[in-house]
């Protein structure tokens, strides 16, 4: 038991140490703040990756709040008062599968209605990729916590005449806040770590984005264009790096602000 | 009909909107599949696609054998790896750990779960692969690249321990005090009370996890492409170069999408993943309900 603790542990604080160690050695003013340079073949890619930085936040944050409005609909409709529990299991199964889905398949399903439609990687598809990505994990991170609004509560705000509508926007948001804050922390934590879904979708470019229809860089496609080249392994490992730094960001940010709003919940 | 209603119907209808909406990708998704891969399946039968290992697009050859081999390999590799070790330590840091221990580690690995699959890539193409190569292969007394099916294999497991080993501490702290104290008290050691209490009491949250587990080692495609070398062609041994179904796509999608038949044989790899997901979900979703069921606790 021991032992796999350890290796668990191990491995995982093996792969923290790779990114971290490697990760802020190449990391530099100068690898944050611009963005690549065109270098002599054979010589490491110059510049930085401000333009991977910039198009992972101007990707993940605006599919996020997108993905958030339309899963807090979702989630506040599938409760007892609006549809029938069988509909609502049967909704919720499809949003599981959705969720286990592989990411790539949200990829090429947003290239073929682009191809379809007539436009090229852009900003604007794969953001609709990520939203598409993030709906069903917000969704069902809010609904988990919707349910257990308790029902006293409703029937409270039902019996002072309130309607539904109003009784799940301002009782049962405000009850499962801490929830829904949470979900919406993970749907932006994976989005902004997914590369599938915007390989195809996003494209990639060496200049930040000026409108919604240039294609743009991310974080992980930049990782995942640079690997395999020996010298552009310090640009991976610093994007690697600020990915994580991310990461950590959000999940602490999501500890924190849970704990801060379950203050105002009725026990 | 006064404000309050009016607000109160275009509101529900929003939410009736989006619901609809999610509801209706989840089809259109399937069906776009469906009719997308029907070319390749007008001029190729589906048992010669399943059960051919010769993928070769210039001649207008899609067996998938190969691919499908490979895929259930690194999943179940991945899986055997990842079950037994994610379950120990979960049983270990519930009820073995001392407090202090327990509390540090468990945000410690819900970071984790959220660490981004090309990061995991990243560090298994980088120091993973010429580890196998240097010491794994030449211990099992075969030459390997390093990039191979069991590189892909062991990566997986790792990005996996998380998600099992927070949804099994979920469910084991959920466990009542009383099934566990009662087991004590007729003279069961700690561990027998693990093996048949805490095991079975959260039999239906330990099959929850794997599935999910399952989910995301089946489906990851970035971390399985950067390793896993890319080659389709039966293995002889897990230390030969391979390819999964998701990460057949993420390779190949962006040479073939220009060419009608090679797009469409991909489409079909792409409807092959959304059906098997689809399958094991719906199995896990009867299992779990006959296992909450009789387990009732």
């Amino acid at each position: 038991m021991i032992a796999s603790v350890c290796i668990v542990l191990g491995s995982l604080v093996i792969i923290f140490g790779l990114v971290i160690v490697n990760g802020a050695s190449s990391l530099s003013l100068e690898m944050i703040t611009q963005t690549p340079t065109l270098s002599p073949p054979g010589s490491p890619p110059g510049g930085g990756i401000l333009n991977a930085i910039v198009g992972s936040l101007l990707l993940a944050l605006p599919a996020t709040v997108f993905a958030s409005l339309i899963g807090i609909g979702i989630a506040l409709f599938l409760q007892t008062d609006f549809l029938h529990p069988a509909v609502s299991n049967t909704i919720r199964f499809m949003l599981d599968v959705l969720w286990g889905i592989p990411s790539i398949i949200y990829g090429i399903f947003c290239l073929m209605i682009m191809i379809y439609i007539g436009m090229s990687s852009s900003l604007i598809v794969g953001m609709i990729a990520l939203t598409m990505l993030e709906i069903p994990i917000i969704t069902r991170c809010m609904d988990e916590s919707i349910k257990m609004v308790p029902i006293g509560l409703r029937e409270g705000s039902y019996s002072l005449g309130s309607t539904k509508f109003e009784t799940a926007i301002r009782v049962v948001r405000r009850q499962a806040f801490p929830g829904i804050l949470a979900g919406v922390l993970l749907g932006l934590g994976r989005g902004i770590g997914d590369a599938a879904s915007i390989l195809f979708t996003a494209g990639f470019s060496n200049h930040i984005p000026t409108s919604i229809f240039d294609s743009t860089a991310a974080l992980p496609t930049m990782i995942y264009n640079l690997y395999s080249t020996p010298l552009g392994q310090s640009k991976a490992f610093a994007a690697a790096f600020i990915l994580l730094i991310i990461v950590l960001v959000v999940s602490v940010l999501s500890r924190l602000l849970t704990r801060r709003f379950k203050k105002h919940i009725i026990k | 009909m006064n404000a309050r209603k009016l607000r109160g119907a275009i509101g529900t209808n929003l939410m009736r909107i989006a619901t609809l909406f999610i509801s209706l990708l989840f089809f259109l998704i399937l069906i776009l599949l469906i009719y997308r891969s029907t070319l390749v399946l007008g001029t190729h039968s589906i048992i010669d696609v399943l059960f051919s290992s010769i993928w070769n697009p210039d001649n207008g050859q899609f067996g998938l054998a190969a691919v499908l081999i490979d895929t259930i390999l690194v999943t179940g590799i991945a899986l055997l790896v990842a079950i037994p070790i994610s379950l120990l330590s979960a049983v270990y840091i519930v009820e073995y750990a001392p407090l202090k221990l327990r509390r540090t580690i468990r945000p410690f690995i819900d970071v984790l779960a959220g660490v981004p699959s090309v990061v995991y890539g990243l560090c298994a193409f980088l120091f993973l692969a010429p580890f196998v190569k240097d010491v794994v292969a030449p211990w099992f007394g075969v030459q390997s690249t390093g990039l191979c099916i069991f590189s892909a294999a062991i990566i997986l497991s790792i990005m996996v321990f998380p998600i099992i080993i927070s949804l099994c501490i979920e469910s084991f702290d959920a466990i009542p005090l009383s099934l566990k104290e009662a087991s004590l008290s007729v003279g069961a050691t700690k561990w027998e009370t693990v093996k048949k209490v805490i095991f079975r009491a959260s039999a239906p949250s330990i099959l929850a996890a794997i599935l999910l587990g399952f989910g995301r080692a089946f489906g990851e495609t970035i971390a399985v492409n950067m390793v896993i070398g890319g080659t389709i062609r039966l293995p002889s041994s897990i230390f030969n170069p391979g390819e999964t179904l998701a990460s057949l796509i993420a390779s190949k999608y962006g040479e073939l999408m220009s060419i009608p038949l090679d797009e469409s044989a991909l489409m079909l790899v792409a409807l092959i993943l959304f059906i098997v997901v689809l399958l094991f979900y719906f199995l896990g979703f009867l299992l779990l309900r006959r296992a909450k069921k009789r387990w009732n606790y």
